[in-house]
């Protein structure tokens, strides 16, 4: 199975409406609830990013029998430094973001707490490619 | 308990989410940094945040946790209500500090 969304950057209304889908329709599935809770979170954050950071993009989500992937592709700024951006605390976010609680600099190490798999291909001033990959 | 329950006990308002009153509150969690929270509270929290806006509910709504009560006084705005009612998650109000609502909660969970 196969899901694709485009996220809108500026909506923040309709922000983590991809994230409700993919966590509805695994529920319908019936894959156990704290599964489905980690990979909504993971999938959640990543969104986020999208609309925060890089004015949205795309998102594919390939579903087997044994595992999950969810490719995540902007054409945002990219990531200056990885190994700080994946340090609990460090975020880039401004002012008006964190007042709407987020900017926590939680994102990237939450993504990598709660998937099996987490790799970024990130170029600045070109995009960010994410991809996180669950063992169901 | 059930969300039901605690407003009554607790003289708190609710907003929206009516659909969502027999749900039963297991736990309390505060917090307003979003991450945070996804991280750390547990399905069945009660959540007490001054995060009034829609991305609070669809956090609620990814974690299972059936209530959000805005502390002092903080309003949520229509879209929050509205996500409210759809997800069916009970949005509470209160003019009390979220210090406050955690003394009276622990009386009764």
């Amino acid at each position: 199975m196969t899901l694709c969304f485009t996220v809108d950057g500026n909506d923040f209304l309709r922000a983590g409406e991809a994230s409700a889908v993919v966590k509805r329709t695994l529920k319908q599935l019936g894959l156990e609830s704290s599964l489905v809770r980690k990979i909504a979170i993971a999938m959640y954050e990543a969104e986020m990013n999208m609309v925060l950071h890089a004015n949205g993009g795309n998102i594919k989500v390939t579903l087997s029998d044994t595992y999950l992937t969810i490719q995540m592709m902007d054409t945002g700024p990219g990531i200056k430094d990885i190994d700080l951006a994946m340090q609990e605390g460090y975020s880039t976010a401004n002012q008006k973001i964190r007042e709407l609680g987020f900017g926590a600099g939680m994102g990237l190490p939450n993504m990598k707490r709660y998937s099996d798999e987490l790799k970024i291909k990130t170029v600045v001033g070109v995009g960010t490619e994410v991809l996180l990959g669950f063992k169901l | 308990m059930t969300v039901e329950e605690l407003t009554k006990q607790l003289n708190l308002t609710c907003m929206g989410g009516k659909k969502g009153l027999g749900k039963e509150v297991t736990g309390v969690y505060i917090g307003d940094l979003l991450s945070l929270v996804m991280a750390r509270s547990k399905e069945g929290d009660l959540w007490l945040t001054v995060q009034g806006h829609i991305n609070t509910l669809a956090v609620a709504a990814l974690v299972n946790m059936p209530a959000i009560l805005l502390v002092e006084g903080i309003l949520p705005t229509d879209e929050m209500i509205q996500k409210a009612e759809e997800e069916a998650i009970v949005l509470l109000t209160t003019h009390k500090t979220a210090y406050e609502m955690a003394c009276a909660l622990n009386k009764w969970l």
